[in-house]
């Protein structure tokens, strides 16, 4: 048996594979594939406090090995998160973890001070790296003293794991996870979606109605993968890796970059079974290799 | 009722024409339930630029034999690898997705409306119907004659009427200006077509208090709810098109 549970501070995920936000809706819609609770977490769709319709259409294209989205935070706002979705996922027998934004400081607190008092939700991802909204989001995470006074304000009233979700779109990615682990945050995930835009030259228009928009998906793999290697020997926070993880190997090049856990996203858009084959593709690459703990080789290229 | 990803075998491959195939397929495990208007997604081998899965309509289903057909038009790469599949291919399916379109009510008189690539999900559509019991009408729009394709299928169900944009086939000009249209009392219109198409029959729709469904092709990543890139503005908000949809009731778009 090889053992796949890692840690965030004292929180214990059973395996190390986790879904990233606003790839996998609350959980229940992976249900007709899989059994969602056989994953490490799930970062659920990003929430806002108050209702969101999201961007206009289009929100998507389609780009080589990747995707171009600019949803917006389409959500249905913490209320009728508490009311109606909550009661569902809290029934998961694995860890539920909202993915937390806002316009302001004062959205970013008073919501997650009200997810604070889900007794059935073990941390937040605070995102401060959306790029596809006109207020807050990346405006936060690419501007160092922004994204110090959020992150401060939030571990102030928020008592749980607190997990920062990093832009890569910044010239020094590694200076904003220095500043949330200054801050007290207990992780940080990246990447977050490259900024890129597609143009369709048929309507001579660009392909989104935001014009820009988030690159995800294989393409941003070897970006991403090199920022989780950057951090990963920067901070003692554990890192949770992502960015166009496709398969088992592609996790797997992040653990031993420094990820301590990583979540797949652009990757069950195509196969909804995705987590769980990588999850499988893990533990046999580990048993085949002869580890018997996935901390054997998370960091391995940083040991010496 | 659960969704699945399956590879399928390709059992025959019939080319219509340069660009517009019926693809056969079948399913080892046995067909689960497919509803008329519902979709599957395709994935695409052998390319970067097919990096998403497809949708497509369901366009027949054939379940003594397992057999699910795909009407493809070929508009790009992914199409265009799925013209040329051959027999014993196989091809990775995500299915069944989407909503249905609605029965009619008992003694509706009923029309379904097609363009182009449109027309696919009308024929299953209209099987369906006519295994109510139902007389289904057929309107189908074509550009001209070289793109008059499955006639001889939808005229085994039922009437169909055609119209070409230059008069080769049928009725010059587009759907809403055929004759049968003022014939013909309908009380409920099916359309699938290109979208001002569907604006022009859902414009109609409304002037005569007609009920009418339209299955929408909005671009879509996922198919199946999770990624919210899909959406159609609604009376209730923005709805997912690929789980609320594909067919809406024309008086809940925002058109």
């Amino acid at each position: 048996m090889v053992n796949l549970s890692v840690n965030i501070g004292e929180l214990r995920f059973k395996n190390p594979v986790l879904t990233a936000s606003g790839t996998c809706g609350y959980g229940p819609e992976l249900e007709d594939f899989f059994d969602v609770s056989s994953l490490g977490g799930i970062v659920v769709k990003g929430t806002t406090l108050e209702p969101r319709e999201g961007n206009q259409y289009p929100r998507m294209a389609e780009t080589p090995s990747g995707m171009l989205n600019a949803v917006g935070l389409q959500n249905k706002g913490i209320e009728y998160f508490e009311k109606h979705i909550y009661p569902v996922i809290a029934k998961y027998n694995t860890h539920v973890i909202i993915n937390v934004n806002g316009n302001t400081i004062d959205d970013y607190v008073a919501l997650s001070e009200r997810i604070n008092k889900l007794d059935k939700i073990p941390a937040i991802e605070l995102n401060i790296s959306c790029p596809n909204v006109k207020r807050g989001g990346m405006i936060f995470g690419t501007n160092p003293d922004s994204a110090r006074d959020v992150i401060r304000a939030v571990r102030a009233v928020y008592k749980k794991k607190l997990i920062i979700k990093l832009s890569p779109n910044v010239t020094n990615i590694v200076d904003f996870a220095r500043i949330a682990e200054e801050e007290g945050a207990d992780s940080v995930s990246l990447v977050n979606t490259l900024l890129g835009m597609a143009v369709d030259i048929n309507r001579m228009k660009p392909s989104l109605s935001t014009v820009t928009g988030g690159l995800s998906g294989p393409a941003i793999k070897p970006v991403a993968l090199r920022m989780v290697w950057q951090v990963s020997r920067a901070v003692k926070i554990p890192v949770i890796g992502m960015g166009g993880i496709m398969t088992a190997s592609d996790a797997i090049e992040f653990f031993l970059a420094g990820a301590t856990a990583v979540q797949i996203g652009t990757a069950t858009f195509i196969n909804p079974m995705a987590p769980v084959r990588i999850l499988e593709g893990i533990e046999k690459y580990l048993a085949d290799k002869h580890f018997s703990d996935i901390s054997e080789i998370i960091g391995f290229l940083n040991r010496n | 009722m659960g969704k699945r990803v399956e590879n399928l075998k390709v059992i025959d491959n019939k080319h219509l024409t340069e660009d517009f195939c019926v693809l056969e397929l079948r399913s080892e495990l046995g067909l689960p339930a497919l509803l008329p208007g519902q979709f599957v997604q395709v994935k695409v081998e052998g390319s970067p630029e097919t990096f998403l899965r497809r949708p497509v309509s369901v366009h027949d289903v054939d379940y003594s034999e397992n057999k699910l057909s795909l009407l493809i038009q070929v508009l790009g790469k992914g199409t265009e690898t799925l013209y040329k599949l051959d027999k014993g291919d196989c091809l990775n399916l995500l299915y069944p997705l989407g909503n249905s379109f609605s029965d009619p009510l008992q003694g509706e008189s009923v029309l379904l409306v097609g363009g182009g690539t449109g027309i696919a999900p009308l024929l299953y559509l209209g099987k369906y119907l006519k295994n109510k019991g139902l007389r289904p009408v057929f309107l189908l729009g074509f550009r001209n004659l070289s793109r008059v394709i499955l006639t001889e299928e939808f005229n085994s169900l039922g009437d169909v009427y055609i119209t070409t944009e230059d008069g080769s086939v049928g009725e010059k000009g587009y759907v809403t200006d055929h004759s049968v249209l003022s014939k013909i009392i309908f009380n409920r219109i099916y359309c699938c077509g290109p979208d001002a198409m569907m604006h022009a029959v859902a414009g109609f729709c409304k002037n005569k208090n007609i009920n009418c469904e339209v299955s929408l092709e909005n671009l879509m990543a996922c198919g199946f709810g999770i990624c919210l890139c899909c959406i159609a503005e609604t009376t209730r908000g923005n709805l997912c098109t690929c789980t609320d949809g594909p067919v809406f009731n024309t008086k809940d778009l925002k058109w």
